[in-house]
């Protein structure tokens, strides 16, 4: 077979390959340019080697945000996702309630989230917020602008209130999408709730779950506009979480060598647990 | 096992129907033996699944009784009916292997693993799963997901009726032929009440021993595969049963005498028909014949089917069709056409007439 060779075609990637590098590869590559390198302004670099790295992991105050931020991300995952499952669990599939229903549900997904975070500001203060003069009447001492506990409630509480919707709805759609005969077939089979549950939605939820958790995941990996509206990272340094330390140190402190090496440890760590999650949860499809 | 008898039975789905049109099931009254094979045939809409939803205990009717071996079921659930369904696109638990697939309605019983095992392997055995046992479910094609949802309707050996919503509709040609075949073999061996929902009259027709043909959410006609070919009750069973349907034109009856045309026609139950309503003479394709004289007609076309021709004819406005085997002489432009007597009927308002609804 005579196939005609024609390289002329690549001149068609050229525009995708130049959108992609101006948008993705360019400042990537920027940020790495900068994480090796010392500047003292003027524009003039210095090559400096691991050294940025090195002093990253080496500073405990950047392991103690890490320890944050891994313990925030995890007990967010553990509070959204259950409830995002049950909460679509217990969402009817007909009729006029459905569209009510995902409105309510929606609707946090639609406040900005600096809105959020002064929304919660100000519900929480003990003397004039709802939530905090009601706790304290309810005489329990909350005061989250001085008490690190009540701060890390509050924060989980805002965050489960913004982002348990976005697993709500994806369950929903995978939950919707069950044909019938499924559930048909359990009754017939004398299939109890939890078998259905365990035997039918769960399998068939796997993939909208996987990107549910992976998404909540990244974003709540990630949280920055919330909190710092609403704690500032406070009391002292407890809700500060990684985001928070490297804007501190990239635009307060202009430490860009030692920002630009916290830039990337911070995307690798993302993208190496993203990636690990995903391949272990599809492991199974294929065979 | 058991025998079904079904009364006066209406569905709608509206919640509070008032005319007619409003059901999707307008009255239905059958009596199935127990250990028979029915098939419930007609066209999409007809009802068909409805009625098969009702008996399972998916539905419950809107009017009228379900009984099993007397025992009134209509508001049970359809675990409490015990009863099997295999539904038109295969179900399986996709996380489990094919064994714990076919076990699933028996633990879900708390029927002991001995026991299960010792059915699961039976019925394997039964469907050409056993190679597959211990292999997840979710990897199989489509028939043998599809022999799977099977399984669990034949594992249970209890069963009251065992219930197919059109189950081939997802399995290629070669293989459909060959579940069918499978099918019928197990319905002879186990000999329990089966129901077959479709709209294919071949899987009816060989299939069923009953047949019962349903059309606008009525019965229109129940009967052997044989009764439904030589005597259909209703000019839509004879249009949906056969290939090509029946032909039917439009007629005259004068002192107990037919007439097509101004041509008389001897038909079989010309007598008992009365004049007043709309008459209309029906005979199938593989009764009419050429003759040298007769009813005087046009050939318009001729298709091979292979094994035999279908040659069209006209006959004023009406189109006749007849089956004419391979070989023999087809005269070309004007021909005559003979009826055999036995099977020519007339339909008064498109019933068969003289007959009780």
């Amino acid at each position: 077979m005579n196939k005609t060779f024609n390289n002329k075609a690549w001149w068609m990637v050229l525009p995708v390959f130049l959108v992609v590098a101006f948008n993705a590869l360019v400042p990537l590559m920027t940020v790495v340019n900068y994480s090796v390198q010392e500047t003292f302004g003027n524009n003039e670099f210095f090559w400096s080697g691991t050294i940025w790295f090195q002093q990253l992991l080496d500073n405990d105050q950047i392991r103690a945000s890490l320890g944050r931020q891994i313990i925030f991300t995890t007990v967010v995952l553990f509070i959204q996702v259950p409830l995002g499952l049950t909460i679509a669990l217990c969402m009817p599939r007909k009729g006029p309630w459905v569209s009510v229903c995902l409105v309510l549900m929606a609707l946090p997904l639609l406040v900005p989230w600096n809105v959020v975070g002064s929304m919660w500001n100000i519900m929480a203060l003990p003397d004039i917020g709802l939530l905090g003069r009601t706790i304290n009447a309810m005489g329990i001492h909350y005061n989250y602008t001085r008490d690190p506990v009540a701060a890390w409630f509050t924060v989980v509480l805002m965050d489960v209130w913004h982002w348990t919707s976005l697993v709500v709805l994806l369950c929903y759609a995978g939950l919707v999408s069950i044909p019938d005969a499924y559930y048909q077939a359990a009754k017939i089979d004398g299939a109890r709730p939890w078998a259905v549950f365990r035997y039918i939605q769960l399998p068939k939820l796997k993939h909208v779950l996987t990107i549910a958790i992976l998404l909540r995941f990244m974003d709540s990996f990630m949280i920055y506009t919330e909190v710092i509206v609403l704690t500032g990272g406070g009391p002292g340094s407890a809700t500060k979480f990684l985001s928070i330390d490297l804007v501190q140190k990239a635009l307060g402190g202009f430490d860009l060598g030692p920002a630009a090496a916290f830039s990337i440890v911070y995307f690798l760590i993302i993208l190496l647990t993203s990636w690990l999650f995903y391949t272990l949860m599809m492991r199974n499809e294929a065979n | 096992m058991a025998k079904i008898t079904i009364e006066n039975l209406r569905h709608s789905y509206m919640p509070e129907p008032k005319r007619d049109e409003d059901f999707a099931l307008k009255r239905v009254h059958l009596d199935w033996a127990d250990g028979g094979a029915y098939a419930l045939l007609g066209p999409s809409g007809c009802g068909k699944t409805t009625l098969l939803n009702l008996i399972s205990g998916l539905l419950h009717p809107s009017e009228g009784r379900i009984l099993f071996d007397g025992r009134d079921v209509s508001g049970e659930t359809p675990e409490r009916r015990n009863i099997a369904q295999v539904f038109q696109f295969p179900v399986i638990y996709d996380t489990m292997t094919v064994y714990d697939n076919l076990a699933f309605p028996l633990r879900n019983r708390k029927v002991d693993e001995a026991e299960i095992k010792k059915r699961v392997t039976a019925i394997a055995e039964m469907l050409e799963l056993t190679a597959t046992l211990s292999k997840r479910a979710s990897g199989l094609t489509a028939d043998g997901k599809q022999k799977i949802s099977l399984g669990r309707g034949l594992v249970r050996s209890d069963v009251n009726v065992i219930m197919f919503d059109e189950p081939l509709t997802v399995i290629d040609p070669h293989l459909k032929w060959q579940l069918r075949s499978k099918l019928k073999e197990l319905q002879h061996r186990i000999k329990r009440t089966m129901i077959y929902v479709t709209h294919d009259q071949t899987e009816a027709l060989t299939f069923a021993d009953q047949v019962v043909v349903m059309n606008n959410g009525e019965v229109v006609q129940t009967g052997t595969p044989i009764e439904l070919f030589e005597k259909p009750k209703h000019i839509f069973v004879g249009h949906f049963i056969g290939s090509p349907g029946m032909n039917v034109m439009p007629c005259q009856v004068k002192g107990g005498k037919a007439f097509v045309n101004g041509h008389e026609i001897a038909a079989e139950n010309a007598a008992s028909s009365n004049g007043s309503s709309r008459l209309e003479l029906g005979i199938r394709p593989e009764f009419v014949t050429f003759a040298a004289k007769g009813l005087p007609v046009n050939v318009v076309k001729v298709s091979d089917i292979g094994r035999y021709r279908v040659v069209d004819t006209r006959l004023g406005e009406n189109s006749v069709k007849l089956i004419v085997p391979e070989g023999a002489a087809i005269p070309e432009g004007k021909a005559h056409l003979a009826f055999d007597k036995a099977h020519t009927q007339i339909y008064s308002d498109g019933w068969l007439a003289g007959e009780a609804r």
